[in-house]
């Protein structure tokens, strides 16, 4: 990977991981009037597939979007502004943190019921198929989804109609606080995708290159032979199901130890394979401290951000 | 250009007239290219239009429900097609949590010009599972229009106007009115959220949909041959709902009948009602009476069917009671059957 495409690469994951932080900081002040659901630890999975997709791709996500949603806009502005319940958000404040979306983008839609957005993104693929036209959709969601007959339903239809559309898993093995073991009559994701005609591949999401690799080649096996790709990357969730604090103590699951967590986390690892291909410490501080100052510059205007005014209460019910 | 056709072939006009005019209009769902046609209604469409744009589909009426919302947010016009209501409440996850929140939700960014149609009501012991309407269901969400066509020109008309529209439609068909012909101008275009007056009346208002239309009718020409005038008010559409022209007939009959084709409990019917009571307080005669299913699950044998539906005859009934009139003698009258046009087994 050229230097330069590395280095917007870490600014991508650096934007996710320091708004995410941000958050942090500021949630508790409860200004920000919406549920959050942190994905530290999912980053490499949204910034890599993405990374891989041609200009004319459209994407669907869950409720935990931030990283999906700032790596397809790269605008820390309108995203504070949709926290804070602004005008000036993409929502106009009526979506908040759940329903994140950006069409310009081609962040179509974003859903905070499990398995919600799979069809949605299939009926998308259906339509450029339809029109005979090149667009990829992905869409993204969790390994909770697999257990809704929808996602079966989706998958059934997309291989039916060899529809170009990449089914990304983000496997954290837990839904809330339930532990794949509670919760899975079958023997693995991959193994019950496999009775079904589509691509499939997998592996380590905090490694961001090892997602770009996979991607690229279901990506190029789909140019060669449209059919959908089913996509199976594991990650930690490094906090609780939502809100901004770690659960390691509170006893359904155990703290990881340091050296597993800087295993798992897709920022650090990212940041060790750039100094191992030549940047130095001081390169990737430059990154992060200006990218520091443009959060800092997008909560501050944010919160200074005029609300909706009450006619916009009943703007866009209906077109 | 004019013409007697049925409820059937009216609809059957308006898909192939939107498919000719749009190619981003598709019909798909089970059924919809066997030979059974959903009730006739896709006759001609795989023939005329292609594979590609009439299909059926695999029994996953939850993910081809999200299908079609995709669809149409790239800018396609699909029409989802149902052979019964009773099925789209595998798919409420995507009616009542998507497609009637996904605009709102974008800051006003997506479209979503898209059609459900469903066939509703009475059939031939269909029990209750295959029975239902679901208009109120549906019209409870704001986000989505409800449209529930009675006459051949509004089958037209109407749904042409909700396939041309640019908002989710749910649009309800009822059973029976496939084989009800009537004069349908080819020209027409029936704009959404606008009532009609089926009959003229003075003496009451009868504010009906879908079935109870006809029912209506039936019971109007009944009563004005004693001598009452009853006016006959088809909503057409639930949401968005006319309420001037519902309010008009009752300030000017002073009495009301609502017959909903629905249970009455937490209805439409419900909703007409406080909508007439608000709107007409001072110019009521006397309380509003509701007509509708009974308050039980449809019952497949015909004795206990005959109970469960709101008729003609009920609704005369019902007018006499509200009126202090005396009970007519029915026994001569003939009502409409389903026995004289259909016989079982299927």
């Amino acid at each position: 990977m050229e230097r330069e495409e590395a280095i917007a690469l870490y600014r991508k994951l650096v934007l996710i991981r320091q708004a995410e932080e941000k958050i942090r900081e500021e949630y508790l002040k409860d200004e920000m009037k919406t549920p959050v659901h942190l994905g530290i630890g999912a980053e490499g999975i949204s910034v890599g597939v993405c990374h891989c997709l041609p200009a004319n791709s459209r994407t669907f996500g869950t409720y935990r979007n931030h990283a999906l949603y700032l790596t397809v806009t790269g605008d820390p502005d309108g995203f504070f502004a949709e926290l804070y319940g602004r005008l000036s958000g993409p929502g106009k404040g009526k979506a908040g943190s759940m329903h994140l979306s950006a069409p310009e983008f081609g962040l179509m839609a974003t859903s905070a019921v499990v398995g919600t957005t799979i069809p949605v993104a299939v009926g998308a693929a259906f339509a450029e198929a339809y029109r005979k036209t090149s667009g990829i959709v992905v869409v993204f969601f969790g390994d909770g989804a697999i257990e809704e007959g929808v996602f079966w339903e989706s998958l059934n239809f997309a291989c039916l109609k060899q529809l170009r559309i990449l089914f990304v898993c983000e496997d954290n093995s837990l839904a809330i606080h339930a532990h794949a073991a509670e919760r899975r009559g079958f023997r693995s994701i991959p193994e019950a995708v496999a009775a079904f005609d589509c691509y499939q591949a997998g592996g380590d999401g905090s490694d961001v290159l090892g997602v770009i690799r996979r991607t690229r080649q279901a990506l190029q096996m789909m140019s060669e032979k449209p059919k959908p790709a089913f996509l199976h990357f594991t990650y930690l969730r490094f906090l609780e199901h939502v809100g901004p604090r770690e659960d390691f103590d509170v006893g359904y699951r155990c703290r990881p130890s340091r050296e597993e967590s800087e295993g798992l986390d897709p920022v650090l690892r990212f940041e060790k394979e750039l100094l191992r291909s030549g940047c130095t410490l001081q390169d990737l501080e430059v990154v992060r401290v200006e990218v520091r100052e443009r959060v800092r510059r997008a909560v501050e205007a944010a919160q200074k951000a005029p609300f909706a005014p009450p006619a916009e209460l009943y703007r866009d019910v209906l077109a | 250009m004019k013409s007697s056709i049925t409820f059937r072939e009216a609809v059957n006009l308006a898909l192939i007239k939107e498919m000719e005019r749009d190619p981003s209009v598709f019909v798909f769902g089970l059924d919809v290219d066997d030979h059974k046609r959903i009730f006739g209604s896709t006759h001609g469409l795989v023939e005329k239009f292609g594979a590609e744009r009439c299909f059926g589909t695999p029994l996953s009426e939850d993910a081809m429900t999200g299908v079609a919302l995709g669809a149409a947010i790239s800018g396609l016009r699909p029409i989802h097609v149902h052979i019964r209501a009773d099925f789209i409440l595998l798919a409420m996850n995507q009616i009542g949590n998507m497609m009637s929140n996904l605009r709102y939700m974008s800051g006003g960014k997506l479209r979503i010009p898209l059609v459900i149609r469903a066939v509703i009501g009475r059939g031939w012991g269909q029990s209750a599972q295959h029975s239902k309407s679901l208009h109120s269901v549906f019209a409870h969400f704001p986000g989505l229009k409800v449209v529930l066509p009675t006459t051949p020109q509004d089958g037209y008309g109407l749904l042409r106007s909700s396939i041309q529209d640019d908002n989710p439609i749910i649009f309800l068909e009822h059973r029976w009115l496939y084989d009800i012909a009537g004069e349908v101008d080819d020209e027409r275009v029936v704009p959404l959220g606008q009532a009609a007056v089926l009959r003229a009346g003075d003496a009451v208002s009868l504010v009906c949909s879908s079935w109870m239309n006809l029912e209506a009718l039936k019971a109007a020409e009944v009563l004005a041959r004693k001598g009452v005038e009853v006016e006959v008010v088809d909503v057409r559409t639930v949401s968005p709902l006319d309420e001037q022209t519902i309010i008009g007939s009752v300030k000017k009959t002073r009495n009301c009948v609502v017959a909903d084709y629905d249970w009455v409990f937490c209805g439409f019917g419900a909703e007409l009602a406080a909508l007439i009571g608000q709107r007409c307080f001072g110019h009521l005669d006397r309380p509003i009476e509701r007509l509708g299913f009974l308050p039980v699950p449809c019952p497949t044998t015909r004795p206990l069917e005959n109970l469960f539906y709101p008729s003609a005859a009920t609704l005369i009934r019902a007018v006499e009671k509200l009126l202090g009139l005396e009970e007519a003698d029915l026994s001569r009258e003939s009502f409409y059957s389903y026995e004289q046009r259909f016989k079982g087994p299927f």
